[in-house]
């Protein structure tokens, strides 16, 4: 896995998640249509949409958790969409999931969760896995807690202990699944500000699912916003100030 | 045996059908039809990745021996006590009517027999049904809907190898080992209801008991229990997996792992029973 350096350091203009014209349906309902983006090193890529626009089912595309119906998804350079599951496994290593919530582990500690992916996955001896978990808490303000359980912390400490073992493998890409969502504004901005303090440390490529607004300016450099299963504008949050769109002006004005 | 046989996939269908369209009870005959055999499609998918994932490194072990402290030590004063409750009931019981015929000297092996070839295996696999089953079926239900499988399997990590292959070999061995101790509890419980009316020393019950057991009485009705633990963890596993909808899907998951797993017991030994006596006998 290449050293934080060396990814600063790296190509930033190729993509390392490329989707291209991917569709998904649910029975007769379709969640996607045609959907394309790209995201490279270092950039952050928001999508913003209202509830139930797919942009989750996007996320889980991304990582193998579901087929596409049609489409591409290239992560790394690599088609995943027919990976045979053991190829699959080894991509997913290299990519760090924060799911909507937090989805940890409730019979494991909040140590024991951030240590799984890295027991899992890695040879470390005990000690030296103990030190990382504690470093990984200690970067997410959790080392004080690492003996609880899941059930025994709050929503927004639960989002820290899932972003802290999203990051166990060091991943050089990191999808979020609306990281702010159920959270009072002020651990909302935590959570943003930590986001974006793991990006400029880290240079992973980030997409971030939303429908915080605010949130989204503060935490990418792209913004796309859904409507209907299809991305109707993408830019920088200037761009779609200037849109005509009314539905950009009008989720804009609204948010 | 044919008619039998039928009979066995009517009841089979039927109550299957019932469980599986969630108290439709067959109000609309084609759809529960389509639902019975499209839940045997998705079971047989089910077991294709199972084993795959189970033949294929890495092997989960200390998970395998996580899940049989899980199933197996925690069932254990359980199955202890439904084994003895079982050779008391059966002692009295069998005592009255054997005294009604004058032979009362075959009490001890009776006890015997009937716990070791039937009572035994049986009681102990719905015993443990009823609560492994239903905890593997709440437990993989709640992750699924709690999204605990999707990060697993965003992770790297396979959940058919991890979660479902050691809960599915864990109860597959702790049951014939369940059964061992249910045999003992309801044989010794047998002798004290029984020396409670009329004094008898244990190595007498147990000589008279185990006179005339041979091996193919023992270790078929034992083993066959492997079968019984295959069955709890494939369907809970299956029920949990599939959850969804939130809390009322996790009940669901639960209560269908116990009411399916106890069925399939009770069908899959109507015809292990005459299996044992066609090999065996």
């Amino acid at each position: 896995m290449p050293s934080i350096e060396t990814r600063k350091n790296a190509d930033k203009e190729t993509p390392l998640v490329c989707v291209a014209s991917l569709t998904k349906s649910f029975g007769q309902q379709t969640v996607l249509k045609e959907i394309n983006l790209e995201v490279s090193r270092g950039q952050t890529l928001s999508v913003l949409g209202q509830s139930g626009t797919g942009k989750s089912i996007l996320l889980k595309l991304i990582i193998g958790l579901h087929k596409p119906d049609s489409g591409s998804i290239s992560i790394f350079g690599r088609e995943i969409t027919n990976l045979p599951l053991r190829e699959l496994n080894e991509v997913r290593k290299k990519v760090g999931f924060l799911f909507q919530q937090a989805a940890l582990y409730d019979s494991l500690t909040v140590e024991e969760n951030v240590a799984f992916p890295l027991r899992r996955h890695s040879r470390m001896p005990d000690d030296q896995r103990a030190k990382r978990v504690q470093e990984l808490l200690a970067n997410v303000g959790m080392d004080q807690d690492a003996h609880k359980m899941p059930s025994e912390v709050s929503g927004g400490m639960q989002k820290r202990v899932g972003l802290a073992r999203a990051l166990a493998l060091d991943p050089e890409i990191l999808l979020f699944d609306e990281p702010t969502a159920g959270l009072d504004p002020i651990t909302a901005a935590e959570i943003d500000d930590l986001i974006v303090r793991l990006q400029k440390e880290r240079h992973m490529a980030s997409i971030v699912v939303t429908h915080d607004i605010h949130g989204a300016r503060v935490v990418s450099d792209r913004l796309a916003l859904m409507r209907d299963g299809q991305i109707l504008v993408e830019g920088t949050f200037e761009d779609l100030q200037g849109s005509r769109d009314p539905f950009v002006m009008q989720f804009l004005s609204n948010s | 045996m044919k008619i039998q046989f039928v009979f066995c996939i009517f009841v089979f269908a039927a109550v299957s059908a019932t469980a599986i369209g969630e108290g439709s009870v067959l109000r609309d005959t084609g759809d529960s039809i389509v639902k019975f055999f499209e839940w045997f499609g998705n079971l047989g998918m089910f077991c294709g990745r199972l084993v795959r994932s189970a033949l294929t490194p890495p092997y989960e072990v200390r998970e395998f021996v996580h899940q049989i402290d899980e199933l197996g030590s925690k069932s254990l004063p359980l199955v202890a006590l439904a084994g003895s409750a079982t050779g008391v009931v059966l002692a009295l019981s069998i005592r009255d009517s054997l005294i009604r015929f004058g032979a009362k000297s075959f009490l001890p092996a009776l006890i015997v027999f009937s716990i070791v070839k039937e009572s035994g295996p049986i009681i102990t696999a719905l015993v443990v049904s009823g609560r492994a089953a239903a905890g593997i079926g709440s437990e993989l239900g709640a992750m699924r809907v709690t999204e605990q499988i999707d990060a697993m399997e965003a992770s790297g990590v396979n959940p058919y190898r991890f979660l479902v292959a050691t809960r599915v070999f864990a109860c597959m061995l702790v049951l014939p080992l369940l059964t061992l101790v249910s045999d003992f509890c309801g044989i010794v419980m047998g002798w004290v209801a029984n020396a409670a009316a009329e004094p008898i020393s244990l190595q007498l019950f147990i000589h008279d008991g185990f006179k005339n057991v041979t091996f193919s009485d023992f270790l078929p009705p034992t083993l066959k229990t492997v079968v019984f633990g295959l069955l709890i963890g494939v369907v809970a596993s299956f029920q949990g997996m599939h959850a969804t909808g939130g809390t009322e899907g996790v009940e669901r998951a639960a209560t269908s792992s116990v009411v399916l797993a106890s069925l399939f017991i009770i069908l899959a030994d109507v015809l292990l029973v005459h299996l044992i006596l066609v090999f065996f006998r």
